[in-house]
């Protein structure tokens, strides 16, 4: 039996592969073993799966791997609710419940996160407009504080570390297990049906018409210019119920057809995402995306990039930055204009942006999603882009909006501190737990969060 | 072919827990040993597998062996060894309580318990003793050769238990699987080509026993790899630092 003893360092990066620390990455199995660096005294932050795209799961020095700490701790078949430890990745669980006929209620973009990131993130997805973050659905969280005390924390206990720790990018301590509740479904399969959008405004009063459907999500192209300015194929889907099934699938409706994963084998060099390619491509992607109504199984449809291992690499060596934007519903449609004419103008971007219409703020204190629109797409870091995302900073800003703390690893304190008006009661409640000092990361620095 | 139940010693580990899973993924009913409570765990894989899942306390370097399999109260079909400790070369050869633990933990008790398993499984049909060695019982080297002796030492006994039990039916498989990503050598610099997942071994363990293979390298690259490392005569050997 092995214990764990103090290790050298390993090179540890985001998702993103910018910026990358030398530090100990310590991997601990359960979830008493993972207070036990907190013994030490020192500043720390735990780390799911890594897939946040920046700093938020970097250290300096000491980085806690949660991924060892993934048990089951309950389920019960009644109301759904299941609880587990955080280091659990989504893609075990949904392997796991899926067969016996439950969905996770919000799932991001990629299966290949832990719960604990989930939590951390306040992560949302295409249902965002209806059913809210993942912690909507969150009923308790066991923290592992500074003085390596562990506390339940839920909307009646504890309320404000709750609400601190929910979006709270993992600087309340260490979350150690998490209860939430599950939803039925019937098929793992879902219902899209497909629209095009030629405008900005077209797409915009697409979602407002779409807000019944349970998931909706649009693909846009950010070097359309001109007339075509924010042309979007829209996705909308719903659980598809057995009976809607065809007759040869409905004797085991919940069996996932998984296709083999590809990988990115090497470094991608620059040219092959330079304007002419992408462009085309986009053109190419926009014309296949046919109107209609379609059967798509769940996988392709929630995780369209998890099918191809370390898609990170295609930026190539020097990483990418994601930018991820919400503007308040009112001045979406100005900031958006302005925005996509600024990324269109340099002409740097990914090939597929994805807009996104979101409900109502949640509980959490530095919770991202807000009424409104919501742009996610990626960039290569070079210094003209950087330099692009400094102007959209400042567009969000004048809009009312604001960055997600997940995706982030350039943005300045001072946006930031804008963009997130709960900060100051976050930094009360980290102050009140003593939690400030023992919990930190390269984010939390860089931010002053 | 699975023989069931599979019992697994040292369970705790990170090659247990993914052995626990895989094995409880094919259907097999799995009893979880380990020191100390193990009740997370055995929620976990009753949660996880739909069926009851039991846990049984066990230390390999204490305790009477016989006595451990008698109160089990059932004969296993599959026993697998998981159990080892690292620990540290330069402390083990400086400190003598040291070196006894990690000899004691390798050695002795996983092959005093496995003696055991092989009395008690007589009759098992499709019977199958696994016991994890390592690369590092291949050849003794001097940066970590208190363990790599023990390893050799378990290696030894399996290819002996192995000719031993074949006349009546009962498999004995050698795993070395090389570097493992686990909470042991964690913060290690390990090269990704030859370093293993846990998941990875247990799926490869369980894949080896369904073919009866008798000695498995979980990467197949370590094979040539050790058959270098042995076939280097004695007079260089010690003037390399390996």
């Amino acid at each position: 039996m092995s214990t764990s003893t103090p290790s050298n360092t390993t090179k540890v990066a985001g998702w993103g592969r910018y910026p990358t620390v030398e530090a100990e990455l310590r991997r601990m199995i359960g979830t008493d073993a993972a207070t036990a660096p907190i013994a030490s005294g020192t500043s720390l932050i735990a780390r799911g799966n890594g897939r946040s795209y920046g700093d938020a799961s970097l250290h300096p020095r000491t980085m806690i791997d949660m991924r060892g700490c993934d048990r089951l701790v309950d389920f019960d078949p009644g109301t759904g609710l299941i609880a587990c430890e955080a280091g659990l990745i989504l893609a075990d669980l949904i392997t796991l419940m899926l067969p016996r006929g439950w969905w996770v209620p919000v799932t991001p973009g990629t299966k290949l996160v832990t719960i604990g990131g989930m939590v951390a993130s306040d992560v949302h997805g295409k249902n965002h407009h209806g059913s809210g973050t993942f912690c909507d659905h969150v009923a308790w969280i066991d923290m592992a504080l500074g003085d390596g005390q562990v506390l339940r924390c839920s909307r009646t206990d504890h309320a404000d570390l709750f609400a601190a720790t929910c979006g709270g990018m993992g600087l309340t301590g260490i979350i150690l297990r998490v209860a939430f509740t599950m939803v039925p479904v019937e098929s793992a399969t879902i219902r899209q049906r497909r629209q095009r959008a030629p405008t900005l405004a077209h797409a915009i009063a697409a979602f407002e018409e779409a807000q019944d459907w349970t998931y909706s999500v649009a693909w846009i192209d950010c070097l359309a210019t001109g007339a075509s300015l924010g042309r979007s194929a829209i996705l909308l889907g719903e659980h598809a119920r057995r009976d809607e099934l065809p007759i040869e699938g409905r004797s085991a409706p919940l069996q996932r057809k998984l296709g083999r994963a590809k990988t990115v084998p090497v470094d991608m060099p620059g040219f092959v995402l330079g304007r002419l390619s992408v462009s085309i491509f986009n053109r190419l992607y926009y014309a296949a995306q046919r109107p209609g109504d379609t059967l798509v199984p769940l996988d392709p449809y929630f995780y369209p990039l998890d099918a191809i291992h370390d898609w990170n690499r295609i930026y190539g060596r020097g990483g990418f930055v994601q930018y991820q934007c919400v503007l308040p519903l009112a001045a979406s449609q100005a900031g958006y204009t302005r925005i996509l004419a600024e990324i269109a103008a340099v002409g740097q971007a990914s090939f597929l942006a994805v807009l996104k219409r979101m409900g109502p703020q949640s509980f959490g204190m530095l919770s991202f999603p807000l009424e409104g629109y919501t742009l996610a797409l990626d960039f290569p870091t070079t210094p003209v882009n950087l330099a692009l995302l400094d102007r959209l900073d400042a567009i969000t800003i004048d809009h009312g909006g604001r960055l997600y703390l997940a995706k982030d690893a350039r943005a300045s304190a001072a946006t930031m501190a804008v963009g997130y008006p709960r900060l100051g009661e976050f930094r009360a409640v980290r102050r009140h737990y003593g939690l400030e000092g023992r919990f930190s990361s390269l984010l939390s620095q860089r931010l002053a969060l | 072919m699975i023989a069931s139940p599979v019992l697994i010693l040292g369970a705790r580990s990170d090659i247990g827990r993914a052995l626990a899973r895989a094995y409880a993924d094919k259907g097999a009913a799995v009893i979880l040993a380990a020191r100390g409570d193990m009740e997370a765990e055995r929620r976990d894989l009753e949660l996880r597998s739909g069926q009851p899942v039991r846990a049984v306390t066990i230390d390999v370097t204490d305790g009477e062996p016989d006595t451990f399999f008698a109160t089990l109260g059932e004969i296993p079909g599959t026993v697998v060894m998981v159990a080892g400790l690292l620990g540290d070369q330069e402390r083990s050869a400086a400190d003598d309580t040291e070196a006894a633990r990690v000899m004691a933990t390798n050695y002795e008790g996983p092959a005093r318990y496995l003696l055991a398993a092989a009395r008690v499984m007589r009759d098992v049909t499709d019977g199958c003793i696994i016991g994890i060695s390592s690369v590092a019982g291949d050849r003794g080297r001097g940066s970590n050769f208190v363990y790599g002796s023990a390893k050799a030492g378990l290696t030894a006994f399996l290819s002996g238990l192995r000719n031993a039990v074949a006349k009546q039916g009962l498999h004995v498989m050698t795993v070395k699987p090389g570097f493992v990503a686990t909470q042991m050598t964690s913060g290690m610099k390990l090269p990704p080509p030859l370093t293993a997942q846990p998941l990875e071994v247990a799926n490869a363990i369980i894949a080896a026993q369904e073919k009866r293979r008798d000695v498995i390298y979980v990467k197949a690259r370590w094979r040539p790899i050790m058959m270098v490392i042995k076939t280097i005569p004695e007079g260089v050997f010690k003037k390399l630092s390996l």
